[in-house]
């Protein structure tokens, strides 16, 4: 029998019992009682960041960089509201969050009391959970229980709104055992007759292809070994999406390199033209599948996903296995070894392969004196690859272009805004990476437009002493919008020009930051070894030629046989079906 | 997927009852541009743990059983039961008609409810609420019926489902 303890001390008992180091978080009128109780002890540390929005980007960059939970603690009303882009990206992306934000005391909730908001209501559907705790008998248990929500089963954002009464009351809170909930039960192991006739599939194809993505990650990196391990035994090809880059690794012999939009030609086509596709933890997402009429229409489909509203969602497949990528693979492996299976005969698939390999679509001409992005990134890439970097970005041109030219070969090194495409990502997922990795080299790839989004950040940076990198890909535009203005919008350049831009230089030094400038082909690998050489944060401002394009690409709506390849590919007028997409 | 002629279904959630599970459940069908024709809610349990909320959507088969996966998925739901799928079963709802009217209208206002065993809850010299249930189409017969002598305004309650047969679903 334990005595009773304010919710504020049981909140942080909890976190502690559950094993939390690092919270990010902002204070406010409503969490005071918690923040009291953090000054008291010094076994989680504070991260204190700019914005509550950075808070849980940077979450989600501890979070996807080490496979723990992320821990944020904000405020009510705006402290709250910040923070939905964040949930809300960490749904989409199904990063393990708990976030925890202040509320208004029970007795005022429905007053429109200062600093009210309905935080359980705004994020009901941003969530994979949430709760509004009335009692701090409960606190305890929802605590544990909503850890156990966000990481397991396809992994999500779970917030705890507690009210500020509830901090401050008192109740008993004993340290729960397993945790078992009594409706929410994720299907861990997949059905063995259906692994079984999957095997069979696989066995049997003459043009296979593995199509890989996030959900190997967040299986955890034995997932990502397991990958490797049945691509070698069945010999396809595989193919990742922007999620699941690293969970293969980009230099292999039998990787085709990321599918989609920005993908390359081999991976695209050979997703067309393949007779067997098992999806590993991918969604067959619109930036994935492009015209769904014409996906890979001569393919059987085998889909592994934990989480079952995925299945035939967007794409009809044959066999659909339920269960975690990981486990599957294992019992997949097994069966395919216990029955002796070789791989059929591929030679005339890795020939075609081959030929669509040769187009060499993630390949760009230097022409003249510029400085070209993808030349930046390439050398950016092969400068530090020895240290196995963590790399994160922003959104736009720059994030697909790092997704092209950079090449991962672990899992948890690539730290990208999927789902959301949330400009501002990067410098605090960055932060967030490197407290998890304090020695590891941590680098964001900005676009000057982006990192303007979050670059308070750079505060927090110094205060914690954190040796990031931002490397930002400057091409005076917001250089995304303007190449869907080029292809769909005639050249109107409405309003994507990246104008006052700031001397970025002067503003890291003048939070303390080291700044360089890359601004030609000759000074681009001193400006990257002076980088690395800069034991604290260094900001990069790299100046690269402005109208630069992203190629590969197909055109919202297109198929995968229609891809652009480079900006000399004659492209009509997008029609009003294919502006309409995104 | 969905180009495919879409179905109507009867679909029983049965949920802890927690504050905001409807509002979950609700949201889940506007958020998704999923229909919902009719819903109901109530408490089933001895111990009010435990809420069934019958909604009746249509669409798809493809859209219908993506709305199966999107409601399990939700943490509070213990089961989804798509009761047209699963065979024979009761669909039943009520109505609460309010007619006015006096002489002829009255009276075969009255005749009316007698053949569908309408049950007057409130009388009036001027005006009868009547108590009708059944199956949709049998209240919707009702109503249009009492149109024609002095239908004044409608509450229905949505449709209840449950399956046929001694088991529970
Ligand atoms: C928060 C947010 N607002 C708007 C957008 C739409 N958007 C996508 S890319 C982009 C431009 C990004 O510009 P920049 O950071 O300079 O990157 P570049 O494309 O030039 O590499 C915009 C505005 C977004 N993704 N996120
Ligand atoms: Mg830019």
């Amino acid at each position: 029998m334990g005595t009773e303890k304010t919710g504020a001390e049981i909140t942080i008992e909890a976190l502690t019992d559950l094993g939390v180091e690092v919270i990010f978080g902002y204070p406010g009128g409503a969490v005071l009682p918690i923040y009291d109780e953090l000054f008291k002890q010094n076994r989680i540390r504070h991260i204190l960041v700019r914005h509550e929005q950075a808070a849980v980007h940077a979450a989600e960059g501890y979070a996807r960089a080490s496979g723990k939970v992320g821990v944020v603690l904000v405020t009510s009303g705006p402290g709250a509201t910040n923070a939905v882009t964040g949930i809300t990206d960490a749904l989409m992306d199904s990063i393990p969050l708990v976030v925890l934000t202040g509320q208004v005391p029970t007795h005022l909730i429905g007053t429109d009391a200062f600093q009210e908001c309905d935080t359980v209501g705004i994020t009901r559907h941003c969530s994979k959970h949430n709760y509004l705790v009335k009692e701090t008998a409960k606190l305890g248990p929802v605590l544990h229980e909503a850890f156990h929500i966000a990481r397991s089963g396809r992994p999500g954002p779970v917030v705890i709104d507690i009210p500020k009464d509830v901090q401050i009351m008192k109740a008993r809170y004993d340290k729960p055992g397993t945790i078992t909930h009594k409706t929410y039960k994720p299907q861990v192991k997949g059905d063995l007759a259906s692994i079984e006739a999957a095997v069979e599939m696989l066995a049997a194809a003459e043009r296979p292809i593995l199509y890989t993505g996030g959900g190997i990650i967040n299986s955890g990196p034995v997932a990502s070994q397991l990958l490797r391990e049945l691509a070698k035994a069945c010999g396809a090809p595989v193919t990742s999406t922007l999620m699941g880059l690293g969970c293969f690794s980009a230099e292999h012999p039998q990787f085709l390199g990321m599918l989609g939009m920005h993908g390359s030609y081999e991976a695209n086509m050979a997703m067309n033209r393949c007779d067997l596709m098992v999806c590993l933890g991918a969604r067959f997402d619109d930036r994935v599948t492009g015209r769904l009429d014409a996906f890979s229409p001569e393919s059987r489909k085998i889909h592994v996903d934990i989480d079952r509203s995925s299945f035939n969602k967007t794409v009809r497949v044959d066999l659909a296995i339920q269960g975690d990528v990981g486990s599957v693979m294992e019992d997949m492996l097994k069966v395919w070894r216990s029955r002796g299976h070789r791989p059929a005969d591929q030679s005339a698939w890795w020939e075609q392969i081959a030929g669509w390999r040769s187009r060499n679509s993630f390949g760009f001409e230097q022409k003249g004196e510029a400085l070209l992005p993808q030349k930046a990134i390439q050398r950016l890439y092969e400068m530090t690859k020895a240290k196995k970097p963590i790399i994160t970005t922003e959104v736009g041109q720059h994030q697909m272009w790092a997704a092209q030219h950079f090449g991962f070969h672990e899992p948890n090194k690539w730290l990208t805004s999927g789902g959301l495409g949330t400009m501002g990502y990067g410098l605090p997922a960055a932060i967030g990476a490197q407290l998890a990795f304090p020695s590891a080299l941590v680098i964001d790839i900005a676009g000057e437009a982006s990192i303007q989004m979050n670059i308070q950040e750079l505060g927090t940076a110094v205060q914690y002493r954190l040796p990031v990198k931002i490397f930002i890909i400057n091409n005076e535009y917001m250089g995304m919008v303007r190449q869907w203005q080029e292809l769909n919008h005639g050249s109107r350049y409405s309003e994507s020009y990246s104008d006052s831009l700031p001397d970025f230089v002067k503003l890291a030094e003048a939070y303390g930051w080291k700044g360089i400038v890359i601004d030609s082909p000759d000074n681009l690998d001193d400006g990257i070894a002076a980088m690395l050489d800069h034991s604290g944060p260094v900001l990069v401002d790299c100046r690269v030629s402005k109208l630069a394009n992203c190629f590969p690409m197909i055109p919202s709506g297109a198929a995968h046989t229609d891809m652009i390849l480079s900006a000399a590919d004659e492209v009509g007028p997008a029609d009003d079906d294919a502006k309409a997409l995104v | 997927m969905k180009h495919l002629p879409s179905e109507r279904h009867t679909l029983s959630i049965i949920v802890d009852n927690e504050a905001g599970v409807l509002a979950r459940i609700v949201g889940l069908f506007s958020a998704r541009g999923y229909n919902i024709e009719s819903l109901t809610v109530a408490d089933v349990s001895a111990d009010h743990d435990v809420s069934r909320i019958t909604v009746v959507t249509s669409g798809p088969p493809p859209v219908i059983d993506q709305i199966m996966a999107q409601l399990e998925r939700l943490v509070p739901v213990h089961r989804v039961i798509d009761l047209t799928e699963h065979g024979p079963h009761v669909e039943r709802e009520m109505a609460l008609v309010k007619v006015a009217g006096s002489g002829d209208k009255r009276v075969e206002a009255l005749r009316l409810a007698d053949i569908f065993r309408a049950r007057p809850v409130d009388t009036s010299t001027t005006s009868f609420v009547f108590e009708v249930s059944g199956s949709t189409e049998k209240v919707n017969q009702f109503i249009a019926l009492m149109r024609e002598v002095g239908l004044v305004e409608v509450a229905r309650t949505g449709v209840v489902a449950i399956a046929r047969g001694p088991e529970a679903v």
